[in-house]
């Protein structure tokens, strides 16, 4: 059956989410390992039961065992028959892992991960200490018991009670501050209910006091809680509102009698907040909004509620996600078209310049329309790649678990501002450095427990990941509360590697770039964990592809901060125009640090060929940018325009342009499918008159330029 | 004419199981990602028979079993329990609150369509 593949593919997808859904639920359970909430425990249940499910169908019997035993200790936990304390969160967070990998195993079609048996032990420890009960798992279909009749129910169970709460705030309770919103939605969470605002008394728009309070309602709440629990909400408002509060007696017919001399069901998986038998309009503990069925008569405005009302006749939706997955070919050929609606557009306003059209008039206006639709047009497709930064953070915890476990130590890793959204690529191309700044922080930045005490730390170490965006760009910071760099080791080590001149000058910031360099980390100096061949060097090269740029700051003692900073976008770029030979050309402008027309006594010159000037207290090295790219060189400097351009950590060179035309927003065009890598040349894009222009990478400028021998000193501007 | 079958499962690989069994064997199938939802779409699905899941978000299948047979409409229609769940005392715990049967996932494709076959007497 075909369809089945597709049912397979989509198994996997769900249990993607699942798996983050796990994630969410088991970083909330690790805060509060002692107590973790119910509702986080069911979700976390559900999930793990989702994939069981699913897997069980599809023949995934690796994958159906191990989520049982997995299943099994979530079931005692939330059962209240099991309470694993911090001391289990960890093999719960591993069986997690696992459980990641198995998934992935199964969809990849390869062997299932060798950690497996250890951590199915580790859990059956667990559960036994629930007293699990050694039951089977029963996976063969079973057969149908039709020895009940169709009728109704033969012992339909006891509703849970309820309350019906008539809350009447009066007008001292708003201008406490207090939102009768807030508090129906307390009340909702307690199980499910039936919000009924009573619109009675507001008057029609005409006679309308806003001082006074005319608003009311009345709260179906079926629940399990007792009255102590709807009183505590309630107690502090009381005195500001006219409550009353009435058990509620049944929800159907002929269940009086049931309903008041049952007790509650006891089995093992009732909870208190299990919602009960409610009709259509039932809601649960997670709706952000209470659904609402108002009676509003006389008026068509919805009354003075803070929130807002429905007529009777509508019916009541329950809020669905409205998310839908769109393949992203799609979303890229819309990305790629905007970008020609752009391109266009800019032709257009070219064409109309050219035909000497005043300001002002028809034509202007209507472009200047077009202009500010196609911009939000673009901000809003741009948003549809734009993704959480979240599951890039929540997969850096499973990386600092593992490598705490590697080298021995307890490390936490806390996440800050995961909810900041960047384009999805730049979120795809963030986890191999990301990984690996945080196994090196985790490797080099804290120390041994042992050590820690001894310095009057605490025994486990802090990792802080936190993302904020800055000025159009996103900042994510690495903060190890280690001991910060060695620097006198990073020096002997990079003097040893002939990284810099034995017994040269260098700032602590210098030192602490070293580690930047290509070739400073070794086989014999990095430890298992972190030397898999891969130097800071590479992270930073991955980070500068995608525009972005990383820097350090350590203090001796304290600790570590790795600074990322990166585009939101990689399909426009903020550029400066520039005439470089006689071609137009395009500099990013983040890299752009100032530019300046040079005053021939700024200008030294070191040997024959070498160039400099100096600005701000140092010298800079120059670029003659169009002799780089193979034209006329730009000639003399006094006639040049220098830009100077930081290629990296605080270091500058300065590139001669022959001119600077314009700033402006381009559409990146990638080359490298059609022409491969260019040197010195990191994409194009299309001007409004049409015409093509290339878009410098000032780092492989500098890196070809350091290649011709230009003699560019290690540290410029020291 | 076609049979109605609502199937409530939050998972919807499971929804899409249930239907690729179902509708090429004739089967008219109306789903739902969860119990308060399932209650919500019992009268405009209108089914003769619902098949509901255990483990659900908002509302689980003892409550939807006890939401339809304490509802308004279709309040007779026949439940079956689609869970992997396989524990007698939940068995016991749905068969009180008005199911009709049960069946344990994975499911084998014919026993399930032979088994609707039985309940809608087919």
């Amino acid at each position: 059956m075909p369809q089945r593949d597709d049912l397979r593919a989509a198994f996997f997808e769900e249990c993607e989410d699942l798996l983050a859904q796990m994630g969410d639920g088991l970083a909330l359970m690790s805060d509060a390992a002692d107590t973790p909430e119910l509702e986080t425990l069911h979700s976390v249940f559900r999930a793990v039961h989702s994939i069981k499910g699913g897997a069980g169908a599809f023949g995934l019997n690796g994958l159906v065992d191990f989520a049982h035993a997995f299943e099994t200790v979530l079931d005692l936990m939330r059962s209240g028959r099991l309470s694993i304390g911090s001391t289990g969160m960890p093999t719960l967070l591993r069986a997690y892992d696992v459980l990641s990998d198995l998934v992935a195993a199964a969809r990849d079609g390869v062997t299932e991960p060798s950690s497996m048996a250890a951590i199915l032990v580790e859990l059956d420890i667990l559960a036994d200490g629930g007293g699990a009960d050694e039951e089977d798992i029963e996976f063969v279909p079973v057969p149908l018991d039709l020895s009940l009749p169709f009728a109704s129910p033969v012992e339909p169970e006891p509703a849970p009670l309820g309350y019906m709460i008539a809350f009447a705030p009066s007008a001292a309770l708003y201008l406490a501050g207090h939102e009768p919103a807030a508090l129906l939605r307390a009340l909702v969470r307690l199980g499910s209910a039936r919000v009924i605002p009573d619109t009675d008394e507001v008057s029609p728009l005409a006679a309308f006091d806003p001082g006074s309070t005319a608003l009311r309602w009345q709260l179906e709440l079926s629940t399990c809680a007792s009255r102590d629990e709807v009183d505590a909400i309630l107690d502090t408002v009381s005195h500001l509102a006219d409550v009353m509060i009435a058990p509620l007696v049944t929800h159907a017919a002929g269940m009086e009698e049931e309903a008041s001399t049952q007790s509650r069901p006891s089995l093992p998986d009732q909870v208190p907040s299990e919602p009960g038998p409610i009709a259509s309009l039932a809601m649960s503990n997670s709706d952000p909004v209470p659904v609402m069925e108002a009676r509003v008569k006389g008026m068509d405005a919805a009354p003075a509620s803070p929130i807002r009302g429905q007529p009777e006749a509508t019916p009541v939706q329950m809020p669905v996600a409205s998310t839908i997955r769109v393949n992203l070919d799609r979303v890229d050929r819309l990305i790629n078209q905007i970008g020609e609606l752009v391109i266009m557009e800019a032709m257009l306003s070219q064409a109309i310049t050219n035909a000497q059209i005043e300001d002002g008039g028809d034509i202007a206006n209507g472009l200047e329309g077009i202009k500010n639709l196609a911009a939000s047009i673009q901000e809003s497709v741009m948003s549809i790649r734009a993704q959480p930064l979240k599951p890039v953070f929540q997969r850096m915890q499973r990386i600092t678990r593992e490598a705490a476990d590697a080298t021995g130590k307890s490390v936490r890793l806390q996440t800050i501002g995961e909810g900041n959204e960047v384009d999805k690529t730049v979120i795809e191309r963030l986890v191999d450095p990301l990984t690996h700044m945080i196994r090196n922080s985790v490797d080099h930045g804290i120390e041994t427990a042992e050590r820690r005490r001894s310095v009057g730390k605490p025994a486990e170490g802090l990792i802080t990941l936190s993302a904020a965006h800055r000025s159009g760009r996103v900042i994510i910071d690495i903060t190890d509360d280690g001991a910060g760099i060695d620097r006198a080791r990073v020096r002997q080590i990079a003097e040893e590697r002939g990284l810099v001149a034995p017994g040269a000058h260098l700032a602590p910031s210098d030192i602490d770039n070293l580690l930047f360099m290509p070739g400073f980390s070794s086989k014999e100096e990095v430890s298992a964990l972190s030397g898999r061949g891969v130097g800071l060097d590479v992270v930073r090269r991955e980070i500068q592809a995608l525009g972005g740029r990383v820097t350090i700051q350590s203090v001796p003692g304290q600790g570590t901060t790795f600074t990322i900073a990166l585009p939101l976008t990689l399909a426009v770029l903020e550029g400066m125009l520039i005439d470089v030979g006689g071609e137009t050309m395009v500099l990013p402008l983040s890299s752009i640090v100032e530019t300046m027309r040079p005053a021939s006594v700024q200008v030294q010159y070191l040997g024959r060929a070498a160039r400099m000037v100096a600005s701000r207290g140092a010298l800079i090295p120059i670029i003659d940018l169009a002799e780089s790219f193979g034209f006329d060189p730009v000639g003399p400097l006094e006639q040049a325009i220098l830009i100077i351009v930081e290629y990296d950590a605080d270091r500058c060179v300065a590139l001669a342009v022959n001119q600077i035309h314009d700033q402006r927003q381009v559409v990146i065009k990638s080359l490298e499918d059609n022409y491969g890598d260019v040197p010195g040349i990191s994409a194009a894009t299309i001007l409004g008159d049409g015409r093509i222009a290339l878009i410098i990478d000032p780092e492989e400028i500098v890196q070809s330029a350091a290649a011709e021998s230009l003699a560019l000193p290690h540290v410029a501007n020291g | 004419m076609k049979f109605r079958i609502l199937v409530i499962d939050d998972s919807p690989t499971m929804r899409g199981l249930v239907t690729a069994a179902l509708e090429p064997a004739g089967f008219e199938i109306h789903q739902a990602q969860d119990g308060v939802n399932g209650l919500d779409r019992l009268a405009a699905a209108d089914p003769h028979l619902v098949i509901t899941d255990i483990n659900m978000p908002r509302l689980d299948g003892f409550g939807v079993i006890q939401g339809i047979r304490t509802g308004a409409t279709n309040a007779s229609v026949p439940i079956l329990v689609l869970t992997t769940e396989a524990g007698g005392d939940l068995k016991d715990r749905a068969r009180r609150s008005g199911a009709t049967g049960w069946i344990v996932k994975p499911f084998d494709e014919a026993r399930l369509i032979s088994t609707i076959n039985l309940v809608l007497g087919v």
